[in-house]
């Protein structure tokens, strides 16, 4: 199969839905400039204009009370938000009103299919106010569906089933994988949305990740098959809906667990993943389980905090051989170096 | 307070002196990779911060956005807390856990600059508030872009000050874009934010924000009406962002289509600190010579808070969670 970039992917998957529906329209800060959103609006904006993909005065949330309402009346809205952080101010629209609409009326009122982009920012000091995932929030309210892409097949998958949806539909995207490359489908296809993905079969650990930490996670299990450990690792790609039934069958399988999120730790998507196999899946458990996610205070600027503050591939392994019983001194050699250059 | 003598020109001039090397020094070290953290430089925006700043009083407080180094450098906040800042370290304003966007100098009355566009706005307003239940004649400033403007949180405070009549004075930078949208995509034609001010009962005044004396006197007219109890101000003050919106470079030569290279320079001409350094020289209160030492002992502020900033220590991961709570 054909190689794309994630960024590219996005793009595909969304000038293909566009194509086919006419309702789309894109908005948001800068959707629309030369730099697109990290390229994945620029091939929408070339196509389709500024009648369907049009910049965003600095108005979250009542852009987002405007898309419910455009969709209310059968638009199918995209807004993107240039930050995971920008999206509080939209919290209101969103959580009391579009992630309530069908429910509270009865399903009397329709649906508002809104779908909502958010980059995660990481790297060059992003700092506190820059870096939120808000996975673990956004998937506490019945009614919001929240979805994590982390490979480029699924960035295409997810955005085309986002647009086909009628719920409303929350897509966070990490700034490190618009990059990355894989293989992905030429066809018009969606990824199921609440279906997680094995990116790996294995038989001694589990390993569940989210986003960037899948990446990091492919590379702790690579290492980890030349120490012998044989990793089964689990692409969450959706946090709500939860795909139970994959997450505990690999459990059941290999008697232990590692999550790895891109959020941090308390009332986060690590926790429920935790308790889920603790309540289903306990008698299976060879270990405790372990959670991997950020160092529990708002993220530093500086560079030598932030290393501290991120976990790595090498968190990942260390918690791997953690739940074997074992230790492993080397394993600081498989972490990227950050390169990411500013200035932002 | 409020008459422009001499003393308050060479005042606005060194303040504007100060601000522009300071930004430019550090834009050009921008480049050597080892300030990380997303910079927004305020060269070419300078008069409005020494202009305002200039009108208050010690006691009185300061809030800025994301292009906050003019504010918090005008209010008296350290080259050298800044510098230490933008690398990160210990010693930075914000102990390097802020960076460019999240400055504070309380003791100096800058109390902090935040990212989330619209939230210093607010914060302000409440200070004011503060102010008022304690019944001092303290002011609280808020510095903002005209992007801010188009947020529902600047329409409530408004409201909200005007109807306590709170000692909050407004302060909008209309440097005509926000990122790479210019106004015309973003407010409607000929839309006059004092207009809208008006509409929520503050009184409102646009003026030259690149004429540090324009400002001044603006802010002064401001601040002394809303010690007398007036309520709020809105100042709008009309200037322009050199630099491109994040990042030491230049939009024309990044091939950045937004703006053009002839607006710029159309700025340029209307420097603000080459119209204060000419009107003191015009005026007799400064030769040449003069601002060349006053320049001089800028840039040595300026080198040694340089050099002690990349010398200085690194915060220890085993800090990491100080001060949480
Ligand atoms: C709530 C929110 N939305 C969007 C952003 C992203 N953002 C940062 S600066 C900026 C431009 C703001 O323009 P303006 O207020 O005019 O200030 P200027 O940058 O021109 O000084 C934007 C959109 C943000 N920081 N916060
Ligand atoms: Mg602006």
């Amino acid at each position: 199969m054909r190689e794309l970039k994630y960024y590219e992917a996005l793009s595909e998957g969304l000038v293909q839905a566009m194509e086919r529906d006419s309702s789309i329209f894109v908005t948001g800060i800068a959707v629309d400039y030369a730099s697109g959103i990290f390229g994945s609006t620029v091939e929408a904006t070339r196509r389709f204009g500024p009648e369907r993909v049009f910049d965003s005065p600095a108005m979250e949330n009542a852009m987002t009370g405007i898309c419910i309402g455009a969709a209310a009346m059968g638009k199918r809205p995209m807004m993107v938000h240039p930050r995971n952080d920008f999206m509080f101010l939209a919290f209101d629209q969103l959580i009391n009103l579009a992630a309530k609409w069908r429910y509270m009326y009865g399903g009397n009122a329709g649906s508002v299919p809104v779908v909502v982009r958010a980059v995660v920012g990481k790297g060059w000091g992003q700092g506190a106010t820059h870096s939120q995932s808000l996975q673990s929030l956004l998937a506490h309210f019945p009614g919001l569906q929240v979805v994590l892409p982390a490979l480029p097949q699924d960035a295409k998958g997810l955005t085309i089933a986002a647009l086909q949806s009628n719920a409303p539909t929350v897509i966070l995207e990490h700034r490190t994988l618009y990059g990355i490359s894989g293989p992905v489908d030429e066809a018009y296809v969606p990824t199921p949305i609440g279906k997680a993905r094995v990116v790996q079969e294995g038989t001694d650990v589990t390993i569940v990740a989210t986003s960037f930490m899948v990446i990091e996670a492919m590379r702790a299990a690579e290492e980890l098959a030349k120490e012998g450990v044989s990793v089964e690792l689990v692409d969450l790609r959706s946090i709500r809906p939860l795909d139970e039934e994959t997450i505990l069958s690999s459990v059941r399988k290999t008697g232990r667990l590692v999550v790895a999120d891109t959020s941090w730790e308390l009332c986060g998507v690590v926790s429920e993943i935790a308790a889920l196999a603790a309540e289903k899946a306990f008698h299976s458990l060879k270990a405790p389980v372990r959670r991997i996610a950020l160092a529990d205070c708002p993220a530093p600027v500086s560079m030598s905090l932030e290393a501290a503050f991120y976990p790595k591939a090498s968190t990942i392994a260390r918690a791997v051989l953690a739940t074997l019983g074992r230790t492993h001194s080397h394993l600081g050699d498989i972490d990227l170096a950050d390169d990411f250059k500013g200035p932002y | 307070m409020g008459t422009v003598t001499p003393d308050v020109e060479i005042r606005l001039f060194k303040s504007v002196l100060r601000l522009r090397r300071a930004e430019e020094s550090l834009a050009a070290l921008y480049s050597e990779q080892e300030m990380r953290t997303p910079t927004h430089f305020g060269v070419g925006q300078e008069a409005v911060a020494s202009g305002v700043c200039e009108a208050l009083l010690p006691d009185d407080v300061v809030y800025s956005h994301h292009r906050c180094h003019n504010h918090y450098l005008a209010k008296g906040g350290s080259v050298a807390g800044l510098a230490a800042e933008l690398y990160g370290r210990e010693t930075g304003c914000a102990n390097g856990r802020g960076g460019s966007v999240h400055l504070t100098a309380v003791d100096k009355g800058f109390v902090v600059s935040s990212a989330i566009l619209g939230q210093t706005i607010a914060v302000a307003t409440g200070s004011a508030l503060a102010f008022q239940m304690d019944r001092s004649s303290r002011v609280a400033v808020t510095f903002f872009g005209e992007a801010t403007c188009e947020e529902g949180v600047f329409y409530e405070s408004m409201n909200y000050a005007a109807l306590r009549k709170l000692p909050v004075l407004f302060v909008c930078e209309n440097n005509l874009y926000s990122t790479e949208s210019p106004l015309s995509t973003r407010q409607p034609t000929g839309t006059e934010l004092c207009e809208r001010a008006r509409a929520f009962k503050v009184t409102a005044e646009k003026v030259d924000g690149n004429d540090t004396i324009a400002v001044f006197e603006a802010a002064t007219r401001a601040v002394e009406s809303i010690r007398a109890g007036n309520g709020p101000v809105f100042l709008e003050c009309m200037t322009y962002r050199w630099r491109e919106h994040v990042g030491p470079g230049f939009d024309h030569e990044l091939g950045r289509t937004y703006r053009t290279k002839a607006e710029l320079d159309k700025w340029i001409e209307h420097c603000p600190v080459k119209l204060a350094g000419e009107r003191l020289q015009s005026r007799g209160i400064a030769s040449e010579a003069q601002i060349a030492r006053w320049t001089e002992e800028v840039e040595s502020e300026i080198r040694v808070a340089v050099l002690t900033a990349k010398q200085a220590p690194w915060p220890e991961a085993q800090n990491l969670f100080d001060n949480i709570y």
